[in-house]
């Protein structure tokens, strides 16, 4: 039996470790920072693991390629930073709409356009989201930590594979460049999921019709034949650009495959939560100022805990709903002006309150800044 | 007496559930589809390892007519996701047939480095001067002095010569024809789909109902006589010399067929280098 | 000169099929077959059109070279070649 390893390694490092560890066998990517390292990682790794890195010539061939080697039958990742995701958006409702499963790294800086590519930012949340044009719904995984860039990117190409959806790793500046101790558990110990195939005769396989919310997945070169497009289809994937009524089952199933399933992909850290009166709500590098500000509040005897998300999408709607019947102040610590913020807002449906401990990119909070914005709340300021 | 018939022998590689097409009378792109299927069908190649990738348009809508692994991707970006497929799936054979708009205009970029690496795929553009599908707009190929919907005072812009760009970019394999000379054709789409590497075939097709009405040639038979009286088969010359003008002749033919080694090779070759044990 | 040409003539001929339904009536069969034989019909079609027919004059002007079933957009008609011993069938 191996034993787990111990490395000293960036978020970076961690990310493209964690996905080969998970069994990605394609990466396409343009160079862009803060997220260049995990495209010059994977280049350095993955033909050693009998993977293909390509740099292509921009950010949509990247994400158009993944969608390829996904129907190719590979599990395929891309790295990127606010611009190049933008750039990726069309792509991102390819990937909804002819539900391939594929996960794209996305290494925050401070926004809009180009601002400030060097430092951390947090105001792609809503991009991850709502990014592409239509109705979709993606899953969103935000990591705090070089050990959770490498536990949950694992987690993230496992629910692409379950639930056949592209996932947005969205991790920052500061995790992706910050080293710390990493527990690498032995192979046989990491669960990788792959995605179902069909096991029906061509000519009785269905390609989009689902069973149990997600319909098997015949890839190219299996002697299924599908058809993939981009058009609105029906569940033998051919084109019905006429029928409102394919239109309204196909949205609603590539929307409620997630929306359904929200609670088993719900991963929240709570920290003293178990009698506090003032929640923080924060993630990726803020969740860590944010702990520390709860331990000074605590010190201080000021009830206050913490809400970590580690899945921001899809949010975790019913859970802010019924916290709030205990919980009357929740303050969102976030590095952009307002966007997880909007969402516990609508979630606690006017139970209580919420406040918004902005920072604009190029800094994280200071553990201090939060404590004070504690101490303001709690004094009813 | 001409014998009535419901199936037609290229049936077998249709999807015939999905046939008519959408074409309009005239439009060359069926005369392409047909030209590809005998090719398939001549080569006899396995289906199952066939995947035909288009983008967006008239010639988008291909892909989905034919009964193999076919995606209809995003506009402009079948070769990047052709490439992703080959790559991740080296057993595949792989095809892209999209439009001149598609492949040039919002696409010019993902074709260019293709050719550039030398991605093993065949590439099938069809040329109708025009994009079709949205009324007629001015494309990157559209002659200079063309009338289309957004040129109604005729174009003022430079057309790319499909070929010139091909072989400047690195294609190992570039023809081009006109849907008149269909066996021609045919027979070029077999030899770029046994090279190795980047090939491309430039197909000029007749746009009668957005194009060709616009420009003096109401009837797809007009454009399919112009391409009769006007085509010149001239193999090998440097494309560079095959412009295409208004009122000019077609100049037609095989123009580079030449060897190099292929990015999914060199792929593979450093797998094998650096491979863990 | 044209003597051993007539002689193939003679010897291939081609059985034209067509799918009425298919036909679109573009018209290139009628104009680009090399022997002339075929025409197009009075008949509608069911999407209104009229599809081609072969001339009747002589049934076997047709040699089965295939052109019209490569140009055909609509995949509606098509051409079995058969070879005769001796001009006869």
């Amino acid at each position: 039996m191996e034993r787990s390893e111990i490395k000293f390694w960036n978020g970076s490092i961690a990310v493209a470790e964690g996905a080969l560890a998970a069994g990605c066998r394609f990466f396409a990517g343009y160079p862009i920072t803060p997220a260049s390292d995990i495209a010059e990682y994977m280049a350095l790794r993955l033909p050693q693991e009998g993977g293909v890195f390509i740099q292509m010539e921009d950010e949509i061939a990247s994400i158009a390629a993944l969608i390829g080697a996904s129907w190719g039958g590979a599990k395929a990742m891309t790295s990127t930073s606010g611009p190049g995701f933008s750039l990726m958006q069309e792509n991102v409702g390819l990937a909804a709409i002819t539900e391939t499963p594929l996960v794209i790294a996305e290494v925050q800086r401070a926004g809009p356009s180009t601002g400030m590519p060097t430092l951390v930012g947090q105001g792609d949340v809503m991009q991850t989201r709502w990014g592409s044009h239509g109705d979709y719904e993606t899953i969103v995984i935000s990591p705090s930590s070089p050990q959770e860039s490498f536990d949950l990117i694992i987690r993230a190409f496992n629910l692409a594979e379950l639930y056949r959806v592209p996932v947005i790793f969205l991790t920052d500046e500061c995790v992706a460049h910050m080293y710390e101790r990493v527990v690498v558990p032995p192979k046989e110990e990491i669960e990788a999921v792959e995605r179902l195939k069909p096991n029906v005769p061509p000519e009785e396989y269905m390609p989009f019709k689902p069973i149990n919310d997600i319909a098997p997945m015949a890839t190219a070169g299996m002697g299924y034949k599908v058809h993939v497009t981009g058009l609105t289809h029906n569940e033998k994937g051919y084109p019905m650009t006429t029928s409102p009524e394919v239109q309204e089952w196909m949205v609603r199933h590539i929307c409620d495959k997630i929306r359904r399933n929200e609670y088993k992909m719900r991963d929240i850290e709570e920290y003293r939560m178990e009698d506090a009166e003032i929640a923080v709500v924060a993630f990726g590098i803020v969740g860590r100022s944010a702990k520390a500000a709860v331990k000074m509040a605590r010190r201080h005897r000021i009830k206050a805990g913490l809400i970590r998300l580690k899945t921001i999408w899809p949010f975790p709607e019913s859970y802010f709903e019924s916290l709030a019947d205990d919980i009357k102040k929740f303050i969102v610590a976030e590095i952009n002006y307002g966007q997880v913020k909007l969402e516990v807002e609508r979630s606690v449906h006017g139970k209580a309150s919420v406040e918004l401990l902005p920072k604009f990119g190029g800094a994280v909070h200071q553990p201090s800044e939060i404590y004070e914005k504690i101490k303001e709340v709690k004094n009813g300021n | 007496m001409e014998i009535n018939a419901t199936q037609h022998p290229m049936d077998k590689y249709l999807r015939a559930d999905r046939i008519p097409h959408i074409w309009c009378p005239g439009c060359g792109l069926g005369i392409v589809l047909n030209a590809f299927l005998r090719a398939i069908d001549e080569l006899k190649i396995d289906l199952d390892k066939l995947a035909v990738v288009s983008g967006i348009g008239c010639t988008g809508r291909i892909a989905g007519y034919i009964n193999t692994d076919s995606y209809h991707t995003t506009h402009g970006r079948a070769i990047p996701f052709a490439t992703g497929l080959k790559l991740a799936n080296p057993e595949m054979k792989v095809v892209v047939i999209s439009g001149d708009g598609d492949l040039f205009a919002i696409g010019g970029n993902h074709f260019i480095h293709a050719a550039r690496r030398n991605i093993d795929i065949t590439v099938i553009g069809v040329n109708n001067y025009n994009y079709g599908m949205t009324g007629g707009q001015l494309g990157p190929t559209t002659p200079l002095g063309a009338r289309t919907t957004t040129s109604p005072y005729g174009n003022i812009e430079h057309p790319f010569n499909l070929c010139h760009v091909a072989h400047a970019a690195g294609a190992v394999y570039v023809a081009r024809w006109t849907v008149l000379h269909a066996v021609r054709l045919k027979n070029s789409i077999k030899e770029a789909l046994q090279k190795k590497g980047f090939s491309f075939i430039e197909v000029i097709a007749a746009c009668p109902t957005t194009y060709g009405r616009r420009n003096k040639m109401p009837d797809a038979l007009d454009e399919m006589r112009f391409y009769r009286e006007h085509s010149v088969i001239k193999h090998g010359i440097d494309p560079a010399e095959a412009n295409i003008e208004i009122g000019k002749e077609i100049i037609v033919g095989k123009f580079v067929d030449i060897e190099k080694p292929t990015f999914n090779d060199a792929v593979e070759e450093l797998k094998r280098k650096v491979k863990k044990k | 000169m044209t003597y051993w040409v007539e002689e193939k003539e003679k010897n291939v001929h081609g059985r034209v099929y067509i799918i009425k339904d298919r036909c679109k009536q573009c018209g290139f069969c009628i104009e680009f077959c090399p022997q002339g034989v075929l025409k197009q019909s009075e008949e509608f079609n069911a999407k209104g059109y009229h599809p081609p027919k072969l001339v009747e004059t002589d049934e076997k002007k047709c040699m089965g070279c295939g052109f019209c079933q490569m140009i055909c957009p609509d995949f509606a008609i098509f051409v079995e070649r058969e070879e005769e011993e001796d001009g006869k069938k």
